[in-house]
Protein backbone atom coordinates (compact mmCIF):
# COMPACT_ATOMS: atom_id res chain seq x y z
CA UNK A 1 0.00 0.00 0.00
CA UNK A 2 3.32 1.96 0.15
CA UNK A 3 3.51 4.52 -2.96
CA UNK A 4 1.18 7.11 -1.46
CA UNK A 5 3.66 9.42 -0.99
CA UNK A 6 3.67 10.41 -4.37
CA UNK A 7 0.88 12.70 -3.99
CA UNK A 8 3.34 14.57 -1.42
CA UNK A 9 5.82 15.01 -4.07
CA UNK A 10 6.21 18.97 -4.76
CA UNK A 11 3.74 20.16 -7.67
CA UNK A 12 1.72 16.94 -7.66
CA UNK A 13 -1.52 17.85 -6.30
CA UNK A 14 -1.06 21.43 -7.38
CA UNK A 15 -1.14 19.99 -10.82
CA UNK A 16 -4.03 17.74 -10.52
CA UNK A 17 -5.49 21.12 -8.89
CA UNK A 18 -5.09 22.64 -12.11
CA UNK A 19 -6.12 20.15 -14.35
CA UNK A 20 -9.28 19.79 -12.31
CA UNK A 21 -9.69 23.76 -12.97
CA UNK A 22 -9.68 23.14 -17.01
CA UNK A 23 -12.28 20.37 -16.41
CA UNK A 24 -14.26 22.39 -14.40
CA UNK A 25 -14.53 25.45 -16.81
CA UNK A 26 -14.86 22.67 -19.36
CA UNK A 27 -18.35 22.11 -17.57
CA UNK A 28 -19.39 25.58 -16.59
CA UNK A 29 -18.77 27.37 -19.96
CA UNK A 30 -21.22 24.82 -21.10
CA UNK A 31 -23.24 24.82 -18.85
CA UNK A 32 -24.01 28.54 -18.89
CA UNK A 33 -23.93 28.55 -22.32
CA UNK A 34 -26.76 25.36 -22.23
CA UNK A 35 -29.16 28.08 -20.34
CA UNK A 36 -29.76 30.35 -23.16
CA UNK A 37 -29.31 27.35 -25.86
CA UNK A 38 -32.37 25.41 -23.73
CA UNK A 39 -34.19 28.14 -22.94
CA UNK A 40 -34.80 29.13 -27.01
CA UNK A 41 -34.80 25.60 -27.77
CA UNK A 42 -37.62 24.84 -25.17
CA UNK A 43 -39.56 28.07 -26.15
CA UNK A 44 -39.54 26.28 -30.11
CA UNK A 45 -40.49 22.74 -28.69
CA UNK A 46 -43.97 24.88 -27.37
CA UNK A 47 -44.71 25.90 -30.69
CA UNK A 48 -47.67 24.85 -32.80
CA UNK A 49 -45.69 25.18 -36.40
CA UNK A 50 -45.55 21.51 -36.78
CA UNK A 51 -41.67 21.19 -39.11
CA UNK A 52 -40.50 23.53 -35.96
CA UNK A 53 -42.09 20.49 -33.87
CA UNK A 54 -40.64 18.02 -35.99
CA UNK A 55 -37.15 19.48 -36.05
CA UNK A 56 -36.54 20.04 -32.35
CA UNK A 57 -38.10 16.28 -32.10
CA UNK A 58 -35.69 15.07 -34.26
CA UNK A 59 -32.71 16.98 -32.82
CA UNK A 60 -33.77 16.03 -29.48
CA UNK A 61 -34.33 11.90 -30.08
CA UNK A 62 -30.48 12.06 -31.97
CA UNK A 63 -28.54 13.51 -29.34
CA UNK A 64 -30.56 11.17 -26.20
CA UNK A 65 -29.94 8.32 -28.58
CA UNK A 66 -26.31 9.22 -29.27
CA UNK A 67 -23.21 8.18 -26.92
CA UNK A 68 -21.93 11.56 -25.98
CA UNK A 69 -18.44 10.10 -27.13
CA UNK A 70 -19.71 9.53 -30.77
CA UNK A 71 -21.31 13.19 -30.34
CA UNK A 72 -17.79 14.66 -29.85
CA UNK A 73 -16.09 12.41 -32.70
CA UNK A 74 -18.37 13.64 -34.92
CA UNK A 75 -17.82 17.31 -33.58
CA UNK A 76 -13.98 16.62 -33.29
CA UNK A 77 -13.49 14.75 -36.53
CA UNK A 78 -16.37 15.34 -38.51
CA UNK A 79 -17.50 19.23 -38.43
CA UNK A 80 -14.22 20.09 -38.55
CA UNK A 81 -13.65 18.53 -41.94
CA UNK A 82 -16.56 18.78 -43.36
CA UNK A 83 -16.38 22.53 -42.67
CA UNK A 84 -13.06 23.44 -42.60
CA UNK A 85 -13.54 24.70 -38.86
CA UNK A 86 -10.21 24.86 -37.00
CA UNK A 87 -11.85 23.22 -33.93
CA UNK A 88 -9.29 22.46 -30.94
CA UNK A 89 -10.63 19.83 -28.57
CA UNK A 90 -11.68 21.73 -25.81
CA UNK A 91 -13.92 23.94 -28.43
CA UNK A 92 -15.15 20.60 -29.74
CA UNK A 93 -15.97 19.39 -25.87
CA UNK A 94 -17.91 22.80 -24.77
CA UNK A 95 -19.94 22.92 -28.75
CA UNK A 96 -20.93 19.14 -28.18
CA UNK A 97 -21.79 20.00 -24.44
CA UNK A 98 -23.95 23.23 -25.11
CA UNK A 99 -25.65 21.04 -27.85
CA UNK A 100 -26.16 18.19 -25.40
CA UNK A 101 -27.53 20.57 -22.51
CA UNK A 102 -29.44 22.53 -24.95
CA UNK A 103 -31.70 19.80 -25.71
CA UNK A 104 -31.66 17.94 -22.40
CA UNK A 105 -32.13 21.60 -20.81
CA UNK A 106 -35.14 22.66 -23.83
CA UNK A 107 -37.19 19.50 -22.87
CA UNK A 108 -37.16 20.64 -19.16
CA UNK A 109 -38.61 23.81 -20.04
CA UNK A 110 -41.07 22.73 -22.21
CA UNK A 111 -42.14 20.14 -19.46
CA UNK A 112 -42.35 23.50 -17.35
CA UNK A 113 -44.01 25.80 -19.50
CA UNK A 114 -46.18 22.92 -20.93
CA UNK A 115 -47.23 22.04 -17.38
CA UNK A 116 -49.25 25.50 -16.17
CA UNK A 117 -52.60 25.85 -16.71
CA UNK A 118 -54.38 28.09 -19.00
CA UNK A 119 -55.84 29.35 -15.78
CA UNK A 120 -52.66 31.10 -15.17
CA UNK A 121 -52.36 33.05 -18.15
CA UNK A 122 -56.07 33.82 -18.38
CA UNK A 123 -56.30 34.55 -14.26
CA UNK A 124 -53.39 36.97 -15.33
CA UNK A 125 -54.47 38.30 -17.84
CA UNK A 126 -57.91 39.43 -15.84
CA UNK A 127 -55.97 40.55 -13.27
CA UNK A 128 -54.41 43.46 -16.05
CA UNK A 129 -51.16 41.94 -16.08
CA UNK A 130 -49.18 42.68 -19.33
CA UNK A 131 -47.52 39.93 -21.12
CA UNK A 132 -44.27 40.67 -19.71
CA UNK A 133 -45.49 40.92 -16.13
CA UNK A 134 -47.36 37.46 -16.55
CA UNK A 135 -44.02 36.00 -17.73
CA UNK A 136 -41.99 37.54 -15.03
CA UNK A 137 -44.00 37.40 -12.08
CA UNK A 138 -46.39 33.82 -12.58
CA UNK A 139 -45.25 31.68 -15.24
CA UNK A 140 -41.87 32.35 -14.76
CA UNK A 141 -41.58 31.59 -10.49
CA UNK A 142 -43.71 28.58 -11.03
CA UNK A 143 -41.95 27.53 -14.30
CA UNK A 144 -38.36 27.42 -12.27
CA UNK A 145 -39.74 25.43 -9.42
CA UNK A 146 -40.08 23.27 -12.19
CA UNK A 147 -36.75 23.50 -14.07
CA UNK A 148 -34.30 23.67 -11.46
CA UNK A 149 -33.98 20.55 -9.33
CA UNK A 150 -33.68 18.65 -12.61
CA UNK A 151 -31.16 21.39 -14.29
CA UNK A 152 -28.60 21.06 -11.48
CA UNK A 153 -28.72 17.15 -11.92
CA UNK A 154 -28.16 18.19 -15.69
CA UNK A 155 -25.12 19.97 -14.37
CA UNK A 156 -23.57 16.93 -12.57
CA UNK A 157 -24.12 15.44 -15.68
CA UNK A 158 -22.08 17.98 -17.74
CA UNK A 159 -19.42 17.63 -15.11
CA UNK A 160 -18.86 13.70 -15.34
CA UNK A 161 -18.95 13.77 -18.88
CA UNK A 162 -16.42 16.05 -19.37
CA UNK A 163 -14.26 13.52 -18.42
CA UNK A 164 -14.49 12.25 -21.99
CA UNK A 165 -12.35 15.30 -23.46
CA UNK A 166 -8.85 13.54 -22.27
CA UNK A 167 -10.13 11.01 -25.13
CA UNK A 168 -9.87 13.92 -27.47
CA UNK A 169 -6.70 14.91 -26.13
CA UNK A 170 -7.52 18.11 -23.75
CA UNK A 171 -4.98 18.24 -20.95
CA UNK A 172 -7.87 18.27 -17.71
CA UNK A 173 -7.39 16.19 -14.76
CA UNK A 174 -6.82 12.74 -16.28
CA UNK A 175 -4.27 14.05 -18.60
CA UNK A 176 -2.48 16.05 -15.92
CA UNK A 177 -2.51 12.13 -13.88
CA UNK A 178 -1.41 10.51 -16.78
CA UNK A 179 1.30 12.20 -16.98
CA UNK A 180 2.39 12.48 -13.29
CA UNK A 181 1.88 8.40 -13.13
CA UNK A 182 3.90 8.41 -16.50
CA UNK A 183 6.73 10.75 -14.85
CA UNK A 184 7.00 8.61 -11.85
CA UNK A 185 6.90 5.36 -13.04
CA UNK A 186 10.12 4.11 -11.80
CA UNK A 187 9.96 6.22 -8.94
CA UNK A 188 6.36 5.13 -7.82
CA UNK A 189 5.52 1.95 -9.46
CA UNK A 190 1.98 1.93 -7.35
CA UNK A 191 1.37 5.67 -8.16
CA UNK A 192 -1.67 4.76 -10.45
CA UNK A 193 -3.18 3.38 -7.92
CA UNK A 194 -3.53 6.57 -5.72
CA UNK A 195 -3.79 9.40 -8.62
CA UNK A 196 -6.61 7.72 -10.06
CA UNK A 197 -8.36 7.41 -6.71
CA UNK A 198 -7.40 11.33 -6.07
CA UNK A 199 -9.06 12.13 -9.70
CA UNK A 200 -12.07 9.55 -8.51
CA UNK A 201 -12.36 11.63 -5.51
CA UNK A 202 -11.75 15.11 -6.85
CA UNK A 203 -14.81 14.36 -9.39
CA UNK A 204 -16.68 13.45 -6.73
CA UNK A 205 -16.43 16.22 -4.54
CA UNK A 206 -17.22 18.69 -7.48
CA UNK A 207 -20.41 16.30 -8.14
CA UNK A 208 -21.41 15.38 -4.75
CA UNK A 209 -22.66 19.11 -3.40
CA UNK A 210 -24.39 19.45 -6.79
CA UNK A 211 -26.41 16.03 -6.34
CA UNK A 212 -27.11 17.42 -2.83
CA UNK A 213 -28.37 20.85 -4.02
CA UNK A 214 -30.72 19.27 -6.30
CA UNK A 215 -32.39 16.62 -4.24
CA UNK A 216 -32.76 19.66 -1.30
CA UNK A 217 -34.49 21.55 -3.86
CA UNK A 218 -36.24 19.05 -5.39
CA UNK A 219 -38.05 17.91 -1.69
CA UNK A 220 -38.63 21.87 -0.59
CA UNK A 221 -40.59 22.48 -3.69
CA UNK A 222 -42.26 19.09 -4.17
CA UNK A 223 -45.34 19.80 -1.88
CA UNK A 224 -46.46 23.14 -3.40
CA UNK B 1 -19.97 12.06 -50.37
CA UNK B 2 -19.76 8.67 -48.87
CA UNK B 3 -17.50 6.62 -50.33
CA UNK B 4 -19.66 2.81 -50.37
CA UNK B 5 -17.36 0.50 -51.49
CA UNK B 6 -15.20 1.60 -47.99
CA UNK B 7 -18.10 0.78 -45.99
CA UNK B 8 -18.94 -2.63 -47.64
CA UNK B 9 -15.86 -3.29 -47.12
CA UNK B 10 -15.33 -2.26 -43.46
CA UNK B 11 -19.28 -2.74 -42.55
CA UNK B 12 -17.99 -6.54 -40.85
CA UNK B 13 -16.04 -4.41 -38.36
CA UNK B 14 -18.81 -2.46 -37.19
CA UNK B 15 -20.72 -5.71 -36.80
CA UNK B 16 -18.05 -7.14 -34.58
CA UNK B 17 -17.67 -4.32 -32.87
CA UNK B 18 -21.16 -4.06 -31.75
CA UNK B 19 -21.04 -7.51 -30.65
CA UNK B 20 -18.49 -6.37 -28.38
CA UNK B 21 -20.83 -3.35 -27.16
CA UNK B 22 -23.82 -6.00 -26.61
CA UNK B 23 -21.59 -8.63 -24.90
CA UNK B 24 -19.86 -5.84 -22.38
CA UNK B 25 -23.67 -4.39 -22.31
CA UNK B 26 -25.45 -7.04 -21.37
CA UNK B 27 -23.26 -8.23 -18.71
CA UNK B 28 -22.78 -5.05 -17.50
CA UNK B 29 -26.58 -4.60 -17.05
CA UNK B 30 -26.99 -7.89 -15.52
CA UNK B 31 -24.50 -7.04 -12.98
CA UNK B 32 -26.37 -3.43 -12.05
CA UNK B 33 -30.06 -4.82 -12.13
CA UNK B 34 -28.34 -7.35 -9.80
CA UNK B 35 -26.53 -5.02 -7.35
CA UNK B 36 -29.61 -2.31 -8.48
CA UNK B 37 -31.55 -5.54 -6.69
CA UNK B 38 -29.53 -6.20 -3.36
CA UNK B 39 -29.11 -2.76 -2.86
CA UNK B 40 -32.80 -1.49 -2.49
CA UNK B 41 -33.94 -4.49 -0.58
CA UNK B 42 -31.40 -3.15 1.76
CA UNK B 43 -32.49 0.40 1.96
CA UNK B 44 -36.39 -1.12 1.58
CA UNK B 45 -35.46 -3.76 5.01
CA UNK B 46 -33.70 -0.40 6.56
CA UNK B 47 -30.96 -2.94 7.78
CA UNK B 48 -28.82 -0.60 9.64
CA UNK B 49 -25.25 -0.86 8.75
CA UNK B 50 -25.62 -2.28 5.62
CA UNK B 51 -28.14 0.25 4.88
CA UNK B 52 -24.99 3.47 5.67
CA UNK B 53 -22.66 1.40 3.57
CA UNK B 54 -25.35 0.92 0.22
CA UNK B 55 -26.06 5.01 0.61
CA UNK B 56 -21.71 5.55 0.55
CA UNK B 57 -22.00 3.74 -2.82
CA UNK B 58 -24.90 4.72 -4.38
CA UNK B 59 -23.54 8.61 -4.12
CA UNK B 60 -19.60 7.66 -4.81
CA UNK B 61 -20.71 5.85 -8.16
CA UNK B 62 -23.43 8.48 -9.07
CA UNK B 63 -20.88 11.04 -8.56
CA UNK B 64 -17.74 10.00 -10.37
CA UNK B 65 -17.62 9.30 -14.67
CA UNK B 66 -16.94 6.45 -15.50
CA UNK B 67 -14.20 6.84 -17.14
CA UNK B 68 -12.20 7.30 -13.78
CA UNK B 69 -14.12 4.24 -12.41
CA UNK B 70 -12.71 2.15 -15.16
CA UNK B 71 -8.93 3.81 -15.42
CA UNK B 72 -9.01 3.19 -11.77
CA UNK B 73 -10.07 -0.58 -11.68
CA UNK B 74 -7.88 -1.22 -15.19
CA UNK B 75 -4.48 0.60 -14.60
CA UNK B 76 -5.25 1.07 -10.59
CA UNK B 77 -6.36 -2.01 -9.12
CA UNK B 78 -3.63 -4.12 -10.51
CA UNK B 79 -1.12 -2.39 -7.98
CA UNK B 80 -2.75 -4.07 -5.61
CA UNK B 81 -2.68 -7.59 -6.83
CA UNK B 82 -6.02 -7.48 -8.14
CA UNK B 83 -5.64 -7.77 -12.46
CA UNK B 84 -8.70 -8.08 -14.40
CA UNK B 85 -9.15 -8.15 -18.31
CA UNK B 86 -10.38 -5.18 -20.14
CA UNK B 87 -13.36 -7.07 -20.29
CA UNK B 88 -14.01 -7.84 -16.89
CA UNK B 89 -12.92 -4.52 -15.75
CA UNK B 90 -16.22 -3.20 -18.10
CA UNK B 91 -18.42 -5.11 -17.09
CA UNK B 92 -17.74 -4.54 -12.96
CA UNK B 93 -17.36 -0.93 -14.16
CA UNK B 94 -20.73 -0.98 -15.99
CA UNK B 95 -22.41 -2.76 -13.04
CA UNK B 96 -20.01 -0.82 -10.83
CA UNK B 97 -22.30 2.39 -12.40
CA UNK B 98 -25.50 0.89 -12.77
CA UNK B 99 -25.89 -0.68 -9.74
CA UNK B 100 -26.56 2.92 -8.38
CA UNK B 101 -29.11 4.03 -10.90
CA UNK B 102 -30.46 1.14 -10.96
CA UNK B 103 -31.31 0.88 -6.91
CA UNK B 104 -32.48 4.07 -6.97
CA UNK B 105 -35.18 3.27 -9.93
CA UNK B 106 -36.73 0.04 -8.00
CA UNK B 107 -36.50 2.20 -4.78
CA UNK B 108 -38.54 5.09 -6.10
CA UNK B 109 -40.97 2.61 -7.84
CA UNK B 110 -41.18 0.52 -4.07
CA UNK B 111 -41.98 3.32 -2.25
CA UNK B 112 -44.37 5.45 -4.64
CA UNK B 113 -46.61 2.15 -3.63
CA UNK B 114 -48.76 3.74 -0.40
CA UNK B 115 -49.45 1.73 2.53
CA UNK B 116 -53.19 2.15 2.56
CA UNK B 117 -52.16 -1.10 -0.36
CA UNK B 118 -50.51 -2.93 2.50
CA UNK B 119 -53.28 -2.49 5.41
CA UNK B 120 -55.77 -3.72 2.93
CA UNK B 121 -54.08 -6.18 1.65
CA UNK B 122 -53.98 -7.27 5.68
CA UNK B 123 -57.49 -6.72 5.92
CA UNK B 124 -58.18 -8.91 3.27
CA UNK B 125 -56.20 -11.59 5.12
CA UNK B 126 -53.23 -11.58 2.83
CA UNK B 127 -49.86 -12.86 4.89
CA UNK B 128 -46.74 -10.92 4.37
CA UNK B 129 -45.27 -13.05 0.98
CA UNK B 130 -49.05 -13.06 -0.77
CA UNK B 131 -48.98 -8.96 0.24
CA UNK B 132 -45.56 -8.76 -1.34
CA UNK B 133 -46.13 -11.04 -4.33
CA UNK B 134 -49.35 -10.25 -5.50
CA UNK B 135 -49.93 -6.24 -4.20
CA UNK B 136 -47.04 -4.74 -3.35
CA UNK B 137 -44.34 -6.00 -5.56
CA UNK B 138 -46.41 -5.96 -8.99
CA UNK B 139 -47.40 -2.17 -8.73
CA UNK B 140 -43.77 -1.54 -7.81
CA UNK B 141 -42.67 -2.99 -11.32
CA UNK B 142 -45.08 -0.91 -13.66
CA UNK B 143 -43.29 2.31 -11.79
CA UNK B 144 -39.88 1.12 -11.85
CA UNK B 145 -40.19 0.07 -15.30
CA UNK B 146 -39.60 3.13 -17.38
CA UNK B 147 -36.58 4.28 -14.71
CA UNK B 148 -34.99 0.89 -15.69
CA UNK B 149 -35.44 0.95 -19.13
CA UNK B 150 -34.02 4.41 -19.40
CA UNK B 151 -30.68 3.31 -17.15
CA UNK B 152 -30.48 0.26 -19.80
CA UNK B 153 -30.00 2.50 -22.32
CA UNK B 154 -27.96 5.13 -20.30
CA UNK B 155 -25.34 1.97 -19.52
CA UNK B 156 -25.36 0.81 -23.46
CA UNK B 157 -24.63 4.51 -24.28
CA UNK B 158 -21.98 4.77 -21.41
CA UNK B 159 -20.25 1.58 -22.79
CA UNK B 160 -18.80 3.52 -25.32
CA UNK B 161 -16.27 4.54 -22.99
CA UNK B 162 -15.05 1.22 -22.23
CA UNK B 163 -12.78 1.92 -25.89
CA UNK B 164 -10.83 4.05 -23.50
CA UNK B 165 -9.36 0.84 -22.11
CA UNK B 166 -8.89 -1.15 -25.91
CA UNK B 167 -11.78 -2.74 -25.93
CA UNK B 168 -12.98 -3.39 -29.42
CA UNK B 169 -16.14 -1.95 -29.68
CA UNK B 170 -18.41 0.11 -31.97
CA UNK B 171 -16.47 3.27 -30.71
CA UNK B 172 -13.03 1.95 -31.28
CA UNK B 173 -13.76 0.85 -34.81
CA UNK B 174 -14.52 4.13 -35.72
CA UNK B 175 -11.21 5.94 -34.18
CA UNK B 176 -9.33 3.27 -35.49
CA UNK B 177 -10.50 3.36 -39.46
CA UNK B 178 -10.54 7.36 -38.99
CA UNK B 179 -6.67 7.27 -37.78
CA UNK B 180 -5.71 4.45 -40.13
CA UNK B 181 -7.78 5.50 -43.76
CA UNK B 182 -8.96 8.64 -42.85
CA UNK B 183 -12.47 7.59 -43.40
CA UNK B 184 -13.64 10.08 -41.10
CA UNK B 185 -17.36 10.85 -43.01
CA UNK B 186 -18.08 6.56 -43.54
CA UNK B 187 -16.28 5.74 -40.10
CA UNK B 188 -18.69 8.58 -38.56
CA UNK B 189 -21.76 6.99 -40.70
CA UNK B 190 -21.20 3.36 -39.47
CA UNK B 191 -20.76 4.28 -35.79
CA UNK B 192 -23.96 6.66 -35.72
CA UNK B 193 -26.05 3.39 -38.38
CA UNK B 194 -24.63 0.72 -35.69
CA UNK B 195 -25.28 3.20 -32.50
CA UNK B 196 -28.57 3.58 -34.33
CA UNK B 197 -29.58 0.25 -35.20
CA UNK B 198 -28.62 -1.24 -31.46
CA UNK B 199 -30.18 1.35 -29.64
CA UNK B 200 -33.66 2.50 -31.00
CA UNK B 201 -35.67 -1.16 -31.14
CA UNK B 202 -34.25 -0.99 -27.70
CA UNK B 203 -35.81 2.63 -27.26
CA UNK B 204 -39.21 1.19 -28.99
CA UNK B 205 -39.26 -2.14 -26.81
CA UNK B 206 -39.32 0.12 -23.64
CA UNK B 207 -41.91 1.98 -24.95
CA UNK B 208 -43.98 -0.74 -25.55
CA UNK B 209 -42.71 -2.23 -22.41
CA UNK B 210 -44.77 0.94 -20.04
CA UNK B 211 -47.32 0.37 -21.86
CA UNK B 212 -47.92 -2.94 -21.09
CA UNK B 213 -47.06 -2.97 -17.74
CA UNK B 214 -49.05 0.11 -17.00
CA UNK B 215 -51.97 -1.45 -15.03
CA UNK B 216 -53.60 1.36 -14.33
CA UNK B 217 -54.42 3.25 -17.35
CA UNK B 218 -54.54 0.04 -19.50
Amino acid sequence: MNGAEILLQPGVFPRLLQGLWVTVWIAGVSVALSVPVGLIVGWLMTMRNPVIRLLTRVYLDFIRIMPQLALLFIAFYGFARAWNWNLDATGACVFVFVLWGGAELGDLVRGALESISNAQYESAYVLGLGPWQTFTRVILPQALRRLLPASVNLATRIVKTTSLAVLLGVVEVIKVGQQIIDANRFQYPTGTLWIYGVIFFMYFIVCWPLSIVARRLEKRWSHD
Amino acid sequence: MLDWTFITHYAPFFVRGSEMTLFISAFGIILAIAVGLVCAGVEIARIPVLRQIVRVYIELSRNTPLLVQLYFLYFGLPKLGVVWSAEQCAIVGLGFLGGSYMAEAMRGGLETIPNVQRESAYVLGFNTWQTLSRVVIPQAVSTSIPGIVANVIFLIKESSVVSAIALADVMYMAKDLIGMYYSTYESLFMLVVAYLIILLPISLFGTWLERRFDYERR
